[in-house]
């Protein structure tokens, strides 16, 4: 009875989790169709595998977006460690007075919806000739992510047993030796979770994409959207687009997963 | 410490403590400085500027004309045709999906939670909704999943021998809410599961040993113990989906009654060019987000901040 029951909530969570997935699992499939089985209804299953989809989106010149968003994730999340974490790590281990109020206003940044700010952010970019400009969009995401950065990266460094870091200041550490060789190696897959989440976040902003770059500096959200004119059949070429838009986050995601929970809910949750 | 040190000597020791502290928490301060500047620069100063711009007469087409006008814009706003249709949809549409996704999330994380063949191939094939980028979620919802000749959700109603639906006309807020929902349920599911996780097994095992069957043991003990998650993730939720601009922007266009204050805003500044009443509307967007944010943050923030102590 019990042995039954537990077969049938197994295939049942099954059942839903591939429901759940299939619409990216049916992106992928479409991807290597040609148009006309893309189109087809009833669906076809035992359609022609073909690249000629992947070879059309690069005639079409997506390389230049993916390279854009690249460098935009890229330099942004370089940029966020090299603040975050000093910044957590003073937060977490050395003593500073206002603590609370330092961590309250980050957090608050996060939640200040992106309309406070977009319009001067537009003008004065716009005033600087820095509009379709990668590096003010990846100082953009960088400001975007920051406030994540910060928390989830405290959360990590609260781990780190304060004796180590006072054996290393009786030692006479200065400060460098103690961030840099004391107890960065021990964050370092924290590090690692808080980069790839940086990433994943930049890689898939739109708003600001769309907003500001008009051409030299477009990334791939604002390109994939604007991929789809309506004429002639288009389904096949577009799964395949997206597959190549989401595939480096995906990837990223599922090596982070474990550390995916803190990181989205900015360290409340381990 | 020795007792025959001498009380000078005590004292001087920690003068010399005091000292280093001084210096360690001067360190500090300027550890977080780039940080907290970068970030007063980026995002509180234009806020301010926002402010500013909402008492301005000014349209993009006639940038000329710059004038103060006082509180004339918000005047606009809020007696204008477009701004209670827009509060409404932004309510509607992400109260239905934060209560959708967090329900949702709710099974799942339950029934990931329980051992079976392939549970970590499950997981990790339920959380890739989330990393999906939303342009490109949009897209495929949109033309692979519900449009009315090639969908596949027409497709499967067709199937079970029902009519098929054209989604993107006429449901365009189901449309977005239905999205939203299967980006954000994988989201929820994960800080779920985190809850269950963080859950005293032995407890759970005692009760049922106790006689209490599963739907008690998770109503009287699971449930409680997991509100605190269910807190974090209605909030963290809401702020997202509350300013998501891609679905709309992509499916929709804001017809239907699917113009959210985010993409009024978009609208206003960037098709109609007017800046003065785009920026009155980024304020108003400002203030909702607050009242939502600060109910449930002021009362959460002990949770997140225990969540990074010792």
């Amino acid at each position: 009875m019990r042995r039954l029951r537990n077969v049938i909530i197994t295939t049942a969570t099954w059942v839903l989790v591939l429901l759940f997935f299939f619409p990216i699992a049916w992106m992928i499939v479409t991807s290597f169709k040609s148009e006309v089985d893309a189109a087809a209804i009833p669906p076809r299953f035992d359609a022609a595998f073909t690249l000629e989809q992947y070879a059309a989106v690069f005639d079409r010149g997506m390389t230049p977006y993916l390279v854009n968003s690249l460098m935009a994730s890229l330099g942004s999340t370089a940029l966020v460690l090299v603040l975050a974490v000093p910044a957590a790590y003073a937060l977490s281990i050395r003593p500073i007075r206002r603590v609370r109020d330092v961590l309250f206003f980050f957090i608050s940044t996060r939640f200040l919806p992106v309309a406070a700010s977009i319009l001067p952010v537009f003008f004065i970019l716009k005033s600087l000739g820095a509009l379709d400009n990668i590096t003010a969009l990846g100082l953009l995401y960088a400001v975007m992510n920051l406030p994540i950065a910060v928390w989830m990266m405290r959360s990590f460094f609260s781990e780190v047993p304060l004796e180590i870091v006072e054996a290393g200041q009786i030692d006479g550490a200065g400060l460098r030796t103690e961030l840099l060789r004391i107890v960065l190696p021990i964050v370092l897959p924290g590090v690692a979770a808080v980069a790839l989440i940086c990433f994943i976040f930049s890689w898939n902003e739109y708003f600001l994409a769309t907003i500001l770059t008009t051409f030299e500096a477009r990334t791939t959200p604002p390109f994939l959207a604007s991929f789809v004119d309506g004429r002639g059949q288009f389904l096949a070429v577009l799964s395949a687009a997206s597959t190549l838009a989401v595939l480096p986050v995906i990837t990223a995601g599922w090596i982070a997963q474990k550390q995916l929970v803190r990181g989205l809910a900015m360290g409340a949750v381990k | 410490m020795t007792t025959t040190a001498s009380p000078t000597a005590d004292a001087t020791r920690i003068e010399l403590r005091a000292a280093a502290n001084r210096v360690r928490s001067r360190h500090a301060r300027l550890l977080v400085a780039p940080a907290l500047f970068f970030s007063i620069a980026l995002t509180q100063i234009p806020f301010l500027v926002t402010i500013y711009f909402s008492t301005l007469r000014w349209n993009q087409l006639r940038p000329a004309e710059i004038e103060f006008i006082g509180l004339d814009n918000y005047a606009v706003v809020f007696t204008g045709p477009d701004f209670l249709p827009s509060l409404w949809a932004t309510v509607l549409i992400t109260g239905t999906s934060v209560i959708m996704s967090l329900v949702l999330g709710m099974l799942f994380a339950v029934l990931l939670d329980r051992r079976f063949l392939g549970r970590g191939l499950a997981r990790t094939l339920m959380i890739t909704p989330f990393l999906v980028m939303p342009a490109a979620a949009a897209l495929i919802w949109k033309w692979s999943m519900l449009d009315v000749n090639v969908g596949m959700v027409n497709v499967a109603l067709d199937a079970v021998g029902l009519p098929a639906i054209a989604w993107n006309t006429d449901l365009p807020i189901a449309t977005i809410i239905i999205l939203l929902t299967w980006q954000y349920t994988p989201f929820m599911m994960l800080i779920l599961l985190a809850g269950l996780q963080s859950q005293n097994r032995e407890v759970i095992e005692a009760a049922s040993v106790d006689g209490a069957g599963p739907w008690r043991t998770f109503r009287y003990m699971t449930l409680p113990h997991l509100r605190q998650y269910m807190e974090i993730g209605v909030l963290l939720g809401s702020i997202m989906m509350l300013q998501a601009f891609d679905p709309i922007a992509i499916m929709t266009k804001g017809t239907g009654g699917t113009k959210t204050l985010a993409y009024l805003l978009y609208e206003r500044a960037f098709i109609g060019l007017d800046v003065g009443e785009a920026a009155a509307f980024g304020v108003v967007t400002v203030v909702v987000t607050i009242v939502v944010a600060t109910i449930a943050l002021r009362s959460l923030f002990s949770v997140f901040v225990k969540g990074g102590e010792r």
